[in-house]
């Protein structure tokens, strides 16, 4: 048996950056997609305006597109599944992309993955297909920035906000989230990267009650 | 790990196809009639197959210490692709066992579990890199070791992966067979390295025509001194789709709208 140590289940930090200093404030609509550029050193905030709204994120490394995101080297080099304060986004090169240097929400999910038309046939029912959804957005979002990106890039996400406990028996449940209004996670680019975002539409599940929400981003 | 000396056997000349019935040592129940191949990969060793839809493949863990880190593709377009977080979130799960689907991005299953004696394999434990893997077990190169070189599970599966045309950017979370790693209560890995693996067997149907590479390097997460792979045997036979009352079909309401997905798909 064997456990690594950075992993934790909540580390509670609150910022100390003010938005009167952002360089960058953006209001992100519910059930949109975002596709924005940082650079190294430089420091985004999503806030969860109103409460319990998935983020759903993907990173990549800006100028090159065989680096992204890697939820399995991320998990893998923690020691466990969730994300908090001190967290470090690894890419699939084992480059360290982002820190989360603030976080007052506590936990965030690695495992959900993004809603697809497709897979909301599996989950819910086969008419579901045609209902708005994340990985739509997502490729909206790539097509139109044009930067060489595409499906073959949608790998498994960060979810925001959202709790997706692992029971001890290996169950993967979908709990109650523990965010709230104003709640918020800020992280460092260690790298240039791109910045994938759908603020989840979905209106299949109970997480959000059924009711998405806008979220903002702030950027130093 | 092979012995560091092995050297393979060439086949006579009045035999010049060497396919021995390896299957008849590790799956003896398989029908005969209906096998196709079968063979013994050594512990760190790394190969891919295409194969159809309705074939299925029998993995034999032959040693303790056996582990499959496996991907897959979709063969008619390599874009589709095992998803890690579809599967699990579709099927509340956080581990594999029978009745289980390895569904793609494109809502469709790419193979079931339907056959497994150990009741949990490893989805989230990712691959053994090449700096984990030296800092872990020391630098064995071909050089000094030949045979008995250390290969690490990414590497593995990137060479057999771009056997099929694709690259280090189209690594996908794989499924780590006959390893057990548990979630504490503060979200850590935990590697079951007590659990009795040798003599599992696990099979996985295809439910469409796939590309499947695997690596029977460690799992990451291993803590046992020392690079031991162990052997894993496979065979591949024709098994057919799924049928009506197929019991991953019947395992869940999600497991059958993957399969029916991937039954309309294969009818054109």
């Amino acid at each position: 048996m064997t456990t690594a140590t950075t992993a934790a289940a909540i580390r509670l930090q609150e910022s100390p950056l003010s938005p009167d200093t952002a360089t960058r404030r953006h209001r992100q609509p519910a059930g949109e997609p975002w596709f924005t550029t940082l650079r190294a050193g430089q420091t985004v905030r999503i806030v969860d305006l109103e409460g319990n709204q998935a983020v759903d994120v993907i990173f990549y490394a800006a100028g090159d597109n065989t680096e992204h995101y890697s939820a399995t080297d991320t998990l893998l080099r923690q020691g466990g599944i969730y994300l908090t304060t001190g967290s470090v986004l690894v890419s699939n090169l084992g480059r360290a992309m982002l820190t989360l240097v603030a976080d007052t929400c506590g936990r965030h999910d690695t495992l959900g993955g993004a809603c697809a038309a497709e897979s909301n046939t599996v989950r819910y029912a086969l008419q579901k297909k045609f209902m708005h959804n994340c990985r739509d957005n997502y490729l909206l979002a790539l097509q139109n920035a044009d930067v060489g990106l595409g499906k073959r890039d949608l790998v498994p996400n960060i979810n925001f906000f959202m709790n997706v406990p692992v029971t001890a028996d290996g169950q993967l449940t979908f709990a109650d989230g523990i965010s709230a209004p104003g709640k918020y996670v800020e992280l460092r680019a260690e790298i240039d990267v791109h910045m994938l975002v759908s603020n989840c539409p979905q209106l299949n599940n109970p997480c959000n009650a059924y009711h998405p929400t806008p979220v903002e981003f702030v950027i130093w | 790990m092979e012995h560091p000396t092995h050297t393979l056997d060439n086949p006579p000349a009045d035999q010049p196809v060497d396919a021995p019935a390896l299957w008849r040592r590790f799956a003896p129940d398989l029908p005969a009639e209906r096998v196709v191949w079968s063979e013994i990969v050594p512990g760190g060793g790394h190969w891919s197959w295409r194969l159809s839809r309705g074939t299925a493949l029998r993995f034999a863990a032959l040693d303790a210490r056996a582990n499959v880190s496996l991907v897959l593709y979709a063969a008619h377009n390599p874009l589709e692709r095992y998803n890690m977080p579809d599967s699990l979130k579709a099927q509340h799960t956080a581990h594999y066992r029978a009745g289980h689907v390895l569904m793609s991005d494109m809502g469709r299953a790419l193979a079931s579990f339907t056959l497994d004696t150990l009741g949990w394999h490893d989805p989230l434990g990712a691959l053994l890199d090449t700096p984990t893997m030296e800092a872990k077990y020391g630098v064995h190169r071909y050089q000094e070791h030949r045979n008995g070189m250390y290969r690490s599970g990414r590497d593995g599966l990137l060479i057999e992966t771009g056997k099929h045309g694709l690259t280090v950017r189209d690594q996908i979370a794989p499924v780590n067979l006959f390893s057990r790693v548990v979630v504490d209560g503060e979200g850590r890995f935990v590697f079951d390295a007590e659990r009795p693996v040798q003599g599992a067997q696990v099979e996985l149907r295809m439910d469409l025509d796939v590309v499947v590479a695997i690596s029977t390097a460690p799992h990451p997460l291993d803590p046992r001194p020392g690079y031991a792979p162990g052997k894993v045997g496979v065979a591949a036979w024709t098994c057919g789709p799924a049928p009506a009352d197929d019991p991953c079909r019947r395992f869940r309401p999600e497991t059958a709208r993957a399969l029916h997905n991937s039954d309309v798909f294969a009818l054109s």
